[in-house]
């Protein structure tokens, strides 16, 4: 292993990181949107709306994201979406992710218990009032766990971009490979910071869920 | 410039040879992914720590760095050290192992929940401890966990899109050449787009029939 090269290169990976952490957060913060909309179109009294949000999960999730990505972005301008790599990126997948989080919230909220709505029914709350301060700080607390998960995999799934040409951690991996010719270092660099990012990511959820969980 | 599906007839073959790999992808990997899911989980939980260790270890490297990454040392890393693979076998074995690791995880729960008695059972018949992991314990832990194998399976067939950046001409890399000989993106990968979800729902189908044939009637 060339130590020496590694020490030489590390400042633009750690450059790199930070495009990389710029996509996680923007397509979490996206997701989570899309995801709390679609889980309240999935969970809607209205049918077409409902539909609306089945077939949003279904095609998202039925489709690579890869291919979500590349659609978006050598196909938009065809259709008139002109975006720049990173912008596609981060709305690709942010939508993506969005898929997969609304069957998190959706699960999360059906999960709780069905005795809680119909005693605060009961109580004479309203639906609404129901929903905001009886169904939702429970499912809160549920749904923070599995949206770990999605999390951790979307910091994963961010390397995806790097097909599409944004300097993030994989994609410059890659480039120093092509100047270096040393596969094995450039990917252990990106790799050990892949593994720190996760690892602290996990971290900060798990302390987050201690904290929100009432004892 | 406007959109034209009337381009996309004239590159059918390429785009179901394109689909035939994604197939063929899916099942080599998905077998390699089963197959290690198994082994990995047995290791983990009865093996010898000399074998433990190193197996977690490599869990959970697989299980913190993205596939495409992965993909790439595979392909290109092992270069370096004197292996060079076909982008075929490297991918098929990039995705495999990935997918053998999650795999790992379910299946490790899976034998977990297998009621002690049967270890027990097996072994009071005279069964060896070998024997009753493979014989007794794993097929009732890989019944209990077919759904979510499955949906790992499914996951699989939508990452074996990542195999086109190393250069297997499957669903997406197939899209590409025909799009690089019409300039037309949007048109060719919609089409792979609908090739992928109608093979999704095929497998889901098929999936759905394994997991009813396997449940024992009780």
């Amino acid at each position: 292993m060339d130590i020496d090269l590694m020490l030489r290169v590390y400042p633009y990976f750690l450059e790199a990181t930070l495009i990389t952490i710029q996509l996680a957060v923007l397509t979490v913060v996206l997701g989570l949107i899309c995801g709390a909309l679609g889980a309240a179109a999935r969970l809607s009294g209205n049918k077409y709306i409902r539909f609306l949000g089945a077939t949003y999960v279904s095609v998202i999730r039925g489709t690579p994201a890869l291919i979500q990505l590349f659609i978006l972005y050598y196909g938009g301008s065809q259709v008139g979406i002109n975006l720049d790599a990173f912008e596609a990126g981060v709305i690709g997948l942010g939508f993506n992710i969005g898929a997969y989080m609304t069957e998190t919230i959706r699960g999360a909220i059906i999960a709780v218990d069905k005795g809680q709505v119909e005693a605060s029914r009961t109580l004479g709350m309203s639906k609404s009032q129901t929903l905001i301060k009886v169904v939702l700080p429970q499912a809160a607390r549920l749904m923070i766990r599995p949206l770990g998960v999605n999390i951790n995999a979307q910091i994963k799934a961010t390397a995806l971009v790097s097909a599409i040409s944004v300097v993030e951690l994989t994609y410059t991996a890659q480039r120093y490979i092509g100047s270096t010719y040393k596969p094995f270092e450039m990917f252990f660099l990106a790799g050990v910071i892949y593994l720190a990012l996760i690892y602290v990511t996990s971290l900060l959820i798990s302390w987050f869920d201690r904290k929100a969980q009432i004892k | 410039m406007g959109l034209d599906f009337n381009v996309v007839p004239e590159f059918l073959d390429l785009i179901l040879i394109g689909a035939m790999w994604t197939i063929a992808i899916t099942l080599v990997a998905g077998a390699i992914s089963l197959g290690g899911g198994v082994l990995f989980a047995v290791i983990a939980l009865y093996g010898h720590w000399l074998v433990r260790y190193p197996i977690k270890f490599f869990a959970w490297l697989f299980m913190g760095t993205p596939l495409l990454l992965q993909l790439f040392l595979i392909y290109f890393g092992l270069v370096q050290v004197g292996i060079d693979l076909p982008a075929f076998v490297a991918g098929v074995i990039g995705l495999g192992l990935h997918f053998a690791v999650y795999n790992s995880d379910i299946i490790q729960a899976g034998i977990l929940a297998v009621d002690k008695g049967q270890t027990e059972g097996g072994r009071t018949l005279g069964l060896s401890q070998f024997q009753t992991i493979y014989k007794i314990i794993v097929p009732q832990a890989l019944r209990n966990t077919l759904p979510p194998i499955g949906n790992n399976i499914i996951a699989l067939l939508k990452d074996s899109a990542l195999v086109s950046v190393i250069g297997v001409t499957e669903l997406i890399h197939a899209s590409q050449l025909a799009i690089s000989e019409t300039f037309r993106p949007f048109e060719f990968y919609i089409t792979a787009a609908v090739c992928y979800y109608a093979i999704n729902l095929a497998l889901e189908a098929i999936l759905r029939k394994i997991e009813n044939n396997a449940q024992i009637a009780r």
